[in-house]
């Protein structure tokens, strides 16, 4: 089973291939680049270092979100095309999960976020090796989701290079529960994205069609839309 | 030689499209889907709303558009698609998508100016007379060009603040016209026998264009008209903003045919669907001796059925693209030979 993994959500660049378990090749990429100028270059070097050919994937998963919108299409309209015209299944994998992976050694809580301004985050919990969610994914105030954490009195981990934003806030918060995650450790990783993936059941290929983007939030204009019709 | 066949995709603004092109000018299918619908919402294209719908519509639309033709990846010359002008987000969407159904069979890339592209529309219709002057009117766009030859581009003139249909857009949301307005000003302008009054823009010997002060006055007409709580007529009012419009976009496309002595005048862009503006230039050219031809409505308004034609023509000439290009929202017009 030889799998491509694309990790585009946020400004980190990750691309693997992963071949029955075994990874064959990876790139994680921190530099900012636009992700459409260097997502599909890094592909095709990929490709052409395993020494493979499009067709001889056998599934792919993509970061689905949440992040940054432009980045997270980025990856799923690449994702989408060439699952669709290779006939491949495609597995979405929340992006919150992906970076949750990289801690999944702690014995705890898992805590994965990324700012989404005005003291709001994208934020996930999880526990275990086989990253159980505590809470799901969503959009949420830093407020609301430190005092979740302190409910749950249990050390936590918190993970996402976006973490340095929130820490005064979370350690006046938690205290000596709160562990932060190595920079080394704070970048999405393709290959984990793989691992999370295999965990789940293969789409039908027709469902590729069907694949979107989880935001976790409506578009501006939406949701002043929708207020306005309540309004009436 | 062997048929050229290219699969172009468009996703500038809220239209997402593909279609298949032989030889650069028989459509062999042609895919919109237009999300009009869910914009009208908004009273006009929320750049983030366009984005979320074309990552919904792009393999759906791509994929019609292969089995429209009954064609196979295999059968393909060549993947084209628009580099920009355009909303940025959405232009990523269909960038993104021929960057990787390129590199899924080894496809060269054609990255094409949405421009060229609606001059090219008329590709589909005639072989192009040059040399050619082209007058492209869209909600994004108002703009002569001069072509000497196929891939030669030179802007002669241009608008120095609103596009022609932003205009046309913004004035219809003055007389409370739903989203896109462009159809309806045109309508109700056939509607009245007598328009108001409103001022021309010549701004000099130049080819440019100007619709804002233009604007401002159908504005500043309906306010005073409220303050004296008069009604306006909707149609006498939308008579007078076309009448104004059509005047100057005629007249100069006129002047500038007949200065550089052309041997073709085409129009193009969404805006040249408009009967008022397409029957002026008509008789204004059968006056002048000097073949006008416009595009059927389909192919003034965004398709990517244009982008397959002028990228034909690029294709011819060696222009390619690869994996790394990118959405450039401001593109400028630029000759490809």
């Amino acid at each position: 089973m030889i799998w491509l993994g694309i990790e585009t959500s946020n400004s980190p660049l990750s691309i693997a291939i992963v071949k029955d378990g075994q990874v064959l090749v990876e790139i994680v990429e921190n530099v900012k680049l636009t992700h459409s100028v260097t997502a599909m270059p890094t592909i095709q070097e990929l490709f052409h270092k395993a020494k493979m050919k499009p067709m001889d994937i056998d599934a792919i998963a993509v970061s689905e979100g949440p992040g940054s919108y432009t980045g997270i299409r980025i990856g799923v309209t690449i994702a989408k095309t060439l699952a669709w015209t290779l006939k491949k299944p495609l597995v979405g994998v929340s992006s919150l999960k992906v970076l949750a992976a990289n801690g999944e050694l702690f014995n705890g809580i898992i805590c994965s976020l990324f700012d989404a301004r005005r003291q709001n985050v994208y934020a996930g919990i999880y526990q275990g090796t086989d990253l159980e969610t505590v809470m799901e994914e969503r959009h949420t105030s830093i407020d609301d989701l430190l005092s979740q954490l302190q409910s749950l009195n249990k050390p936590v981990l918190f993970i996402g290079s976006d973490v340095e934003n929130f820490k005064e806030n979370i350690k006046e918060q938690l205290g000596e529960l709160a562990i932060f995650a190595p920079s080394s450790i704070t970048l999405p990783r393709a290959s984990k994205l793989i691992e999370v993936a295999e965990t789940k059941s293969l789409p039908s290929i027709e469902e590729v069609h069907h694949f979107v983007p989880q935001y976790h939030r409506l578009a501006q204009a939406e949701a002043n839309w929708i207020q306005d019709q309540k309004k009436r | 030689m062997s048929d050229r066949i290219i699969l172009a995709i468009e996703t500038s603004c809220d239209e997402t499209a593909a279609a298949i092109i032989r030889n650069g000018h028989e459509i062999v299918s042609n895919v919109v889907s237009s999300q009009i619908e869910s914009q009208k919402r908004f009273g006009g294209v929320v750049p983030e709303i366009a984005s979320r719908h074309h990552v919904e519509q792009i393999t759906i639309v791509i994929e019609e558009t292969l089995e429209k033709a009954n064609m196979q990846p295999s059968d393909l010359t060549a993947v084209a698609v628009t580099e920009g002008p355009g909303l940025v987000g959405a232009l990523l969407i269909g960038i993104n998508a021929a960057k990787a159904f390129a590199f899924a069979h080894n496809l060269p890339i054609i990255p094409v100016h949405h421009i060229a592209g609606h001059i090219y529309a008329n590709a589909l219709v005639q072989p192009m007379q040059f040399p050619l002057l082209a007058l492209v009117v869209s909600g994004g766009h108002t703009e002569l060009v001069f072509m000497k030859e196929h891939g030669s581009f030179e802007v002669i003139g241009e608008t120095r603040d609103d596009a022609a249909g932003e205009a046309y857009d913004k004035v219809a949301r003055v007389l409370n016209m739903p989203y896109p307005g462009g159809p309806h000003i045109d309508r109700l302008a056939h509607e009245a026998n007598e328009g108001v009054e409103f001022p021309r823009a010549w701004l000099d010997d130049t080819y440019d264009f100007s619709f804002s002060g233009l604007k401002s006055a159908v504005i500043n007409y309906k306010h005073n008209m409220d303050q004296r709580g008069e009604e306006i007529i909707p149609e006498q009012v939308a008579k007078g903003f076309q009448d104004s419009v059509v005047e100057v976009l005629t007249t100069k496309t006129v002047r500038a045919a007949k200065e550089f002595n052309v041997k073709q005048v085409i129009a193009a862009g969404g805006v040249s669907a408009n009967k008022g503006l397409r029957s002026s230039l008509e008789q204004a050219f059968e006056k002048e001796k000097i073949p006008f031809t416009v595009p059927p409505l389909k192919f003034c308004t965004d398709n990517a059925a244009m982008i397959g034609a002028a990228a034909t023509y690029m294709y011819e000439a060696g222009v390619r693209g690869d994996l790394s290009m990118n959405g450039i929202p401001g593109k400028e017009l630029k000759s490809w030979i």
